[in-house]
């Protein structure tokens, strides 16, 4: 029987785990809301420039309350101050960085992503489209793409067999960080047939667990490992 | 050179119908007070090309609570709800555009290009009724330039050249959307004699009216 993991538990086990993809050096691009929280993880010693689409490379923390600058944002609206050897840059610098290959990783949250690594999060038909602003550019250009997300949304099922929310991207997802597991999405060749590897598992949760909210098939790794709570 | 003129003088140039362009990401580096003059002016059946909509009733939110919008070109309306409503109830027309296509589809239009071929939005709904062409193996999506009558865009800082400087992420949008517009407006925080050639961002060419900001006198 499962155990009940409070919101905030949830966040900090899947925060946790995606702050151990990034090397030393790499530059970053977060997505809002819990990516953000990833942050806080990172080790230390590690330079890591997070980079956001409004045209800042070293995005630092958030501003003095009694002293704001609003010429200083991030792509949250958020007031920011900058690390050291930050840069500005306008839009189009702002994407030939995402579009073109040179962020190494991405942290986006999603609303369903599926066993062929497509990502769908910026519309509901009918109820929701806050728009994609540039996720669908940033998707398709970073090298690496770590979905970060609640394995189930209020039950109902978020890792399916395929999307059927609009997508933001094609096959571009690299891997899947719940607070239940990790899944790698192994993408399809001549020879693979491809598809979702379970790498690490939650102690709390059993793989009938993870089979019971997920709506895809997977392959449960030969060394599959635990992940840290 | 560019002229100097009032806020007022600037847009009285803009009439019903026209498209415009405005700079701005949310509220930083947005154009706020000539867009009070277009609300003041009530101009009716605006197309606009922004990055966003910001929130409501503020900067380009205005114009979108004022219904002055008929169509708007824009990557992100989230932050606005009462943009969203006005979708869904048709009275406005929104094309959502992912913002790197949006700003390399204006780029297009400022650097003389027939449009561009990007892979954002391949086995998206974003492809549909687009021409995609195949490059090395790779497919892309054909996209067109977009031009406007007027482009009003922020400058911290400009002087009697037209030439326009920055700081900090205000410069987001606005340096490709004086590329592409027939008349370019800017809103300067500072009007100098002559800025430092090192330090120009958006070269005077592009610029055609100067408006300085005179809350930020004093």
């Amino acid at each position: 029987m499962m155990e009940l993991l409070t919101k905030e538990k949830i966040r900090e086990i899947i925060a946790k785990r995606a702050a151990k993809e990034f090397k030393d050096g790499d530059v970053v691009t977060l997505g809002i809301g819990l990516p953000t929280e990833v942050t806080k993880y990172v080790p230390k010693s590690y330079n890591i420039m997070f980079q956001s689409e409004n045209g800042v490379l070293g995005v630092g923390k958030n501003q003095d309350k009694d002293n704001i600058d609003p010429r200083v944002i991030n792509a949250g609206g958020g007031y920011v101050k900058t690390v050291k050897g930050a840069c500005f840059y306008d839009s189009q610098m702002a994407f030939i960085l995402m579009r073109g290959g040179h962020i190494d990783a991405t942290v986006l949250g999603a609303l369903q992503v599926d066993e062929e690594g497509n990502l769908a999060n910026w519309s509901i038909p009918g109820k929701f489209t806050p728009g994609m602003g540039g996720a669908m550019d940033l998707v398709v250009g970073a090298k690496k793409v770590i979905v970060v997300m609640e394995h189930t949304s209020k039950g109902e099922i978020k890792i399916v067999k395929k999307c059927n929310l609009p997508l933001t991207a094609s096959k571009e997802v690299n891997l899947i960080i719940t607070e239940k597991c990790v899944f790698r999405v192994i993408p399809e060749t001549s020879e693979t047939k491809g598809g979702l590897l379970l790498e690490e598992i939650n102690p709390m949760f059993s793989i009938d667990d993870i089979k019971r909210t997920t709506g895809a098939d997977f392959i449960v790794a030969e060394n599959l490992l635990k992940m840290e709570i | 050179m560019a002229k100097i003129v009032s806020a007022k003088e600037a847009v009285d140039l803009i009439k019903d119908n026209a498209t415009v362009m405005i700079g701005g990401f949310l509220s930083c580096g947005t154009p706020d007070k000539l867009i009070d003059e277009l609300v003041e002016k009530n101009i009716k059946n605006l197309t606009m090309i922004s990055n966003d909509t910001s929130v409501p009733n503020t900067d380009k939110g205005k114009l979108i609570a004022n219904k002055q919008v008929k169509k708007l070109i824009t990557s992100h309306i989230g932050t606005n709800p009462e943009t969203g409503k006005q979708m869904a109830s048709g009275e406005i027309e929104v094309e959502l555009t992912p913002m790197g296509t949006l700003m390399e589809r204006i780029r297009a239009k400022g650097a003389g290009l027939g449009g561009i071929l990007t892979p954002t939005g391949i086995g998206t709904t974003i492809q549909e009724g687009k021409d995609i062409v195949e490059v090395k193996g790779k497919k892309y999506i054909f996209e067109q330039p977009i031009d406007a009558d007027f482009a009003l865009i922020y400058g911290t800082k400009a002087d009697k050249y037209g030439n326009v400087t920055y700081c900090g992420t205000t410069r987001n949008c606005n340096t490709v959307m004086a590329t592409a517009a027939d008349t370019v407006i800017v809103q300067a925080d500072e009007i100098v004699d002559c800025l430092d050639p090192n330090e120009v961002i958006i070269p005077g060419l592009f610029i055609d009216y100067i408006v300085l900001n005179t809350d930020n006198q004093g």
